[in-house]
């Protein structure tokens, strides 16, 4: 990947890495530029993020990593961060002085690769390279979604507990697919892909131009694997191709859209075993607000990023904890938290689905993904480029097979701030639409779903974690403001040691557009779970999404 | 010899500075910075704090004096602030800052104004020693012997 830009490293890795700086204060950017330098890296500086951005964007493949302030005066450090992660998928670490937990997780929810106190030394910025190696082995089980997710089965069957080190998971799913393949990839020049290693499909440029001129022409609510393969007219691509390459579509454009509204993002994620609904042991995040009384953040990746997605979806199980923080928003509106519904074990099915922050109001709020989706519809459309892909029914489909459509019109839809280049989605009005459908069902949902609906420990959900479950219904209908992303607001909810448990099922929330998927009953989350690489092949409602956004 | 001297006077001026708290082990970061590419790092990177520093410290002058004040304005210059003094090692001025940071918090003015005059005089106390003590380098120093950048 080499534009002429600048060279990939020559030399031995991590050698001539290339790092962007971005940090308003010039005496730190020149210790930076110096301590960089000193590691053998490539530095460039900048002291804007604009000027970081359009750097970034005029060289694709100009950089290995970003590092920048999290305070700028032009843009808010998060924001880069997000747009960063976004378009270029490049790993990026945060600076400050500042070490408040808060803001150190806000940085990790919004998809930072680390995040370093000032003043930094130097042996912090020798490890950064762990970051983009890290990086290109997630874009590698990313592409490669087959087997990720095979081997998320059999990890997920396999395993009861989950080590912390996502590497050790990483290398697990490795030694699912191919041993030495992953050897041969770590040894390897990072000047290409990994897909390249194995005889997969290649997801050029201009396949996946193909790929999502097909998805728009469908339309995003529609698309379904089957479909795209037969309008995409590719004879050697096949369904299967298609299907997980929608998947990581879906993710990744949920992650622009939780990027794009901070405020709004919620991870969920749940996984629950036959018996979850009943005895609790599955897990899933519910977002809460402010309020909720979280006291472990360990996995805050969890939410972030698509392809940190993948890799925290690994870890979402033995991630003791997940939790949704709300950053402080004080002075924004209410605004549409992004609520993103992670399925945890398995990669390719993410929901994300965008839920209205609480934040704004300092109200706990648990968001189940099912709950939120009616309010964020609300707020959908104050913002255009706003998820409405959220609010899409990220729910987990419960219902066998539909899940698909379901989710995946939750999942990735979520698009990013249009403001840049990013996606564009239709406005939100179909959601909202749809929501206002939904909103009822979703009370329906909560009826329907005894434990999931009391605002305790939903589906074994721990207690401290599950903000008050009643309080969301009622919420429903108070109108979330589920404005347009707020880069300040992200809130992902963690969970706190549900996961590690049980990972044989991953509850899917069904499109919680569709009322009828509820009342089919707890019965259905395991099969569709079972089958959630299945639901992603039937579309339900999908935005248009701009193609530009995934230009690799 | 002279010299000689002057290195040792060097080194116990700049071992006060640590002593005395002005300085912490950022400081010496910037020295192992230092190399033949850089003979002057690090004078450089003090010059380049003190002038851009000095921009900050009107603003929050300025700032100072609004009233009534507006506590979020003077806690965001005060973080930018800390993270400027934070790169020479300037161990006393970021406390000043921390605690100004308290006190905007806590929304108190007074606490604010109080501070900030600790913070100046903190500041250019260490401006003092750090010139006298790069202008001692200098002469000590075999081959520093350029301008100091103004």
């Amino acid at each position: 990947m080499e534009n002429g830009f600048s060279s990939p490293r020559s030399d031995v890795f991590p050698v001539g890495l290339r790092v962007l700086v971005v940090d308003d204060d010039p005496t730190w950017l020149k210790i930076l530029e110096k301590m960089l330098k000193k590691c053998s890296y490539e530095v460039t500086t900048c002291c804007l993020a604009r000027e970081a951005l359009s750097l970034l964007r005029e060289r694709k493949d100009g950089y290995d990593i970003v590092i920048s302030d999290v305070n700028m005066p032009d843009m808010d450090g998060f924001k880069l961060l997000e747009h960063v992660g976004l378009e270029m998928d490049l790993p990026v670490i945060m600076m400050s002085v500042d070490g408040e937990t808060s803001r150190v997780m806000k940085g990790v929810q919004h998809g930072a690769c680390d995040y370093l106190l000032k003043p930094i030394r130097m042996k912090e910025l020798r490890n950064i390279w762990q970051h983009v190696l890290r990086k290109k082995i997630q874009e590698g089980r990313d592409i490669e979604g087959h087997d990720v997710f095979e081997g998320l089965q059999i990890l997920r069957n396999g395993s009861d507990r989950y080590d912390d080190s996502q590497f050790l998971r990483v290398e697990e799913l490795f030694s699912v697919r191919k041993r030495k393949d992953v050897d041969k990839y770590e040894e390897k020049e990072f000047g290409e892909t990994c897909s390249t290693k194995k005889a997969r499909v290649v997801w050029s440029v201009d396949l996946h131009q193909k790929f999502v001129e097909a998805v728009n022409q469908i339309g995003f609510d529609k698309v379904g694997p089957k479909k795209i393969l037969d309008l995409m007219n590719v004879p050697w691509l096949t369904r299967e191709n298609v299907a997980s390459h929608l998947q990581k579509y879906r993710l990744y454009l949920s992650r622009l859209q939780k990027e794009n509204d901070p405020k709004a993002c919620f991870v969920v994620g749940m996984k629950q075993t036959d018996s979850s609904l009943k005895d609790g042991d599955g897990n899933f995040s519910v977002c809460s607000s402010l309020g909720v009384p979280q006291t472990d953040v360990t996995n805050s990746s969890f939410s972030f990023l698509g392809d940190n997605f993948l890799h925290n979806v690994d870890s979402i199980g033995c991630e003791a904890d997940r939790k949704r923080v709300v950053q402080e928003q004080t002075s924004e509106p209410k605004r549409a938290a992004a609520t993103e519904l992670i399925k945890t074990r398995c990669t390719h099915m993410k929901f994300n689905n965008s839920f209205a922050s609480v934040e704004s109001e300092g109200k706990l709020v648990a968001c189940y993904p099912w709950v939120e989706a009616p309010q964020m519809k609300l707020k959908q459309e104050s913002k255009p480029h706003q998820v409405q892909i959220n609010q899409l029914p990220s729910v987990s489909s419960i219902s066998s097979g539909r899940s698909a459509t379901e989710k995946d019109k939750g999942s990735s839809i979520e698009s990013k701030d249009c403001s840049q280049q990013m996606v564009h989605l239709n406005p939100p009005k179909p959601p909202t639409d749809s929501f206002s459908g939904k909103a009822k069902s979703f009370n329906e949902i909560n009826d329907h779903f005894e434990p999931i609906s009391t605002a305790t420990a939903p589906l074994g959900v721990k207690n401290q974690n599950v903000i008050d479950l009643s309080s969301i219904s009622t919420d429903l209908g108070s109108g979330f403001p589920f404005s347009s992303f707020d880069e300040d607001l992200q809130g992902y909810l963690i969970q706190d040691g549900c996961y590690p448990k049980n990972l044989e099922q991953i509850i899917e929330f069904p499109d919680y557009g569709d009322p009828g998927i509820f009342t089919e009953g707890p019965t259905h989350l395991y099969d569709a779970m079972r089958f959630g690489y299945e639901y992603s092949y039937d579309p339900t409602e999908y935005p248009v999404i701009d193609e530009g956004l995934f230009i690799a | 010899m002279e010299k000689t001297q002057l290195r040792r006077q060097l080194a116990n001026i700049r071992q006060s500075l640590f002593d005395q708290g002005f300085l912490d082990e950022q400081f010496v970061q910037l020295e192992e910075l230092q190399d033949d590419a850089n003979p002057n790092f690090v004078e450089e990177i003090v010059t380049l704090y003190y002038r851009d520093s000095s921009r900050l410290i009107v603003s929050i002058e300025q700032a100072l004096q609004k009233s009534p004040l507006d506590f979020n304005k003077l806690d965001a210059l005060m973080h930018q602030f800390k993270g400027s003094s934070s790169s020479i090692g300037a161990k006393k001025v970021k406390a000043e800052c921390t605690q100004l940071r308290e006190y905007c918090r806590a929304g108190s003015g007074d606490g604010c104004l109080r501070t900030f005059q600790q913070l100046k005089k903190e500041y250019t106390t260490l401006r003092k020693k750090l010139e006298a003590y790069f202008q001692l380098a200098r002469q000590a120093g075999p081959i520093d012997s350029a301008c100091r950048p103004k």
